[in-house]
């Protein structure tokens, strides 16, 4: 694996674990990652937490946005007055019926409702949203989030 | 009159079981424990793999297939021979499917060696083999491989062990528990030799994806050898599929004529639907197996690294998922070695002479561990290692 699966894996590595297991010295694995994260490449290390489990107040939609593109910027300048927002936690370009989708995250239904009425479909060029809540977080990150399979393997077998 | 036992045959009354049973019951007692004793891999089957045995069955698909399995299957076997490793198998008649490449490895040594007969075994080696030979009736002749040759066969070794008895010799490589591989540079004197004999060669290539650096090279791919091979392989560690015990094994169609009867008689067919899903597992998995395989490879430079970082010798495995360090230097023997760490410190390896009497010295480690347990595992390791 490279120095990026083992990071995508657990970001919690060292650098030293990580030159061992791909087989690099240490400064070349800390010179790799520097350009990594100078390049944008690596945007961020972050746990990847399971907020239903950790709060009880928290919400979290999926929004559908339509858009009328502008003339000179397309969609970059709509999609940067929507990902702006704090509320806004993950924002696509998407094909197909919609344009843009954030997630967005609040406390409780009535003030994400609320922003997306207020806000996000303020934005001048946005035509139409949909929102929908979700309900459940099965898998997130390439992590699932219900109780792991626990390791089923005999011990000893031979 | 005799009692219940003494009507078991010699050849099996003297053959011993396993020599890690014991294992199972100093573990009942303990918790926490982290086994590295297994060979399998840590990864559930893939997805894919398992939905597609369960259509099968959903399909109704539940009957005897061919008693050499499924031509879909067969076909799709002997396509990724050839793709991967070019070796050229006719799927009508020079294949059988197994159950599991334990099967294949019986049905072979049964169908080459019987009384009177001698079969080489290069060991230290997987448990297996011995006990086949010798319920066949045949001799194993064993073969002491060095760690100073990297665990290799080496031509002169093989030679002093040849007689005119000689019937097979067994090759395994990737090797278990070694973790060793041979390349064809290697192999070559050891097929130029042999073709000079009448001596078949089983070769044991399960791990033949797991290797990390070298991409494997078939013992069959050797023309002067190919008609003289007996080409054992399955999907357990490949794609993680080792409680469906699928298998299968690749020869000349005359031997394959001839290992089918047993295969006939004592199994029929491997089970129908686990071969439907061996078809998707050939024909769609072959990322999830690069995906397993670099993971291993991730573990084990960790484990290697960290072995040699405590202060214990070990051989930079180069396919499979073991590692198979010396504790020559610690004066213990292997199974006292393996008893005390896990009786003291919570870690089950299996002592190398589970493997033969050529395991003294060593212990057998799996890297099919997540790295968390790798990582406490070598910690562990190291508080035990201090103590001595």
């Amino acid at each position: 694996m490279d120095i990026l699966e083992l990071l995508k894996q657990d970001a919690r590595l060292t650098p030293k674990e990580l030159a061992v297991m791909t087989g690099k010295s240490v400064e070349e694995v800390e010179k790799v990652i520097k350009q990594y994260e100078r390049d944008k490449v690596i945007a961020g290390y972050s746990a990847v937490i399971n907020w239903e489990k950790a709060r009880d107040n928290i919400v979290v939609a999926f929004i559908e946005i339509k858009v009328t593109p502008e003339r000179d910027y397309g969609f970059e300048e709509i999609a940067k007055r929507i990902y702006s927002y704090e509320q806004v936690k993950t924002c696509y370009l998407m094909s197909g019926a919609f344009d843009i989708a954030a997630v967005v995250e609040g406390s409780d239904l009535k003030e994400v409702a609320l922003f997306v009425a207020q806000k996000l479909s303020a934005i001048q060029g946005v035509t139409a949203t949909s929102t929908h809540f979700v309900l459940k977080k099965y898998k997130e990150n390439d992590l699932i989030f219900e109780e792991e399979e626990k390791d089923r393997r005999e011990a000893i077998v031979l | 009159m005799k009692k219940p036992g003494e009507f078991i045959r010699e050849e099996v009354r003297n053959t011993p079981p396993s020599g890690i049973r014991k294992y199972f019951d100093m573990l009942s007692g303990l918790s926490d424990v982290i086994s590295l004793g297994v060979g399998e891999p840590d990864f559930v089957t893939p997805w894919q793999i398992r939905e597609s045995a369960i259509y099968s069955l959903e399909k109704g698909r539940t009957h005897y297939t061919s008693n050499t399995g499924l031509l879909e299957l067969r076909q799709a076997v002997c396509n990724m021979l050839r793709k991967k490793y070019n070796l050229d198998y006719n799927p009508l008649n020079q294949i059988i499917i197994t159950v599991g490449a334990s099967e294949a490895i019986d049905i072979a040594i049964r169908s080459i060696a019987g009384p009177g007969d001698e079969v080489i075994i290069p060991e230290p080696c997987f448990v297996a083999y011995k006990g086949c030979v010798n319920f066949a009736g045949a001799t194993a002749v064993p073969l002491q491989l060095k760690e100073e040759n990297r665990f290799k066969l080496t031509v002169e070794q093989l030679k002093e062990c040849v007689t005119k008895k000689t019937k097979a010799l067994i090759l395994a490589y990737p090797n278990n528990p070694t973790g060793a591989i041979m390349t064809k540079e290697e192999l070559r004197p050891i097929a130029d030799y042999l073709s000079t004999k009448d001596i078949v060669v089983i070769s044991d290539e399960i791990y033949a994806d797991l290797t990390y650096g070298t991409k494997h090279f078939s013992f069959a791919e050797l023309e002067n050898m190919h008609d003289k091979v007996i080409y054992v392989n399955g999907f357990s560690k490949s794609y993680s599929m080792t409680g469906w015990r699928l298998g299968y094994v690749c020869a000349h169609k005359d031997i394959v004529a001839e290992m089918l009867k047993i295969h006939q008689y004592a199994i029929m067919c491997a089970p129908s639907f686990v071969q439907y899903a061996a078809i998707d597992a050939l024909e769609q998995c072959e990322a999830d197996v690069e995906r397993m395989r670099k993971q291993y490879d991730a573990r084990r430079r960790y484990i290697y690294n960290g072995l040699i970082e405590i202060g214990i010798d070990c051989f930079l495995p180069e396919g499979a998922f073991y590692v198979f360090p010396n504790i020559k230097k610690t004066g213990l023997t292997s199974e006292r070695f393996c008893d005390r760490l896990l009786m003291e410190h919570k870690v089950l390896a299996v002592p190398g002479t589970a493997f033969s009497s050529a395991g003294e010295g060593y212990f057998r480690a799996t890297y099919a561990s997540s790295l968390e347990n790798i990582k406490e595992a070598l910690k562990r390791m190291e508080r035990f290692v201090n103590t001595l």
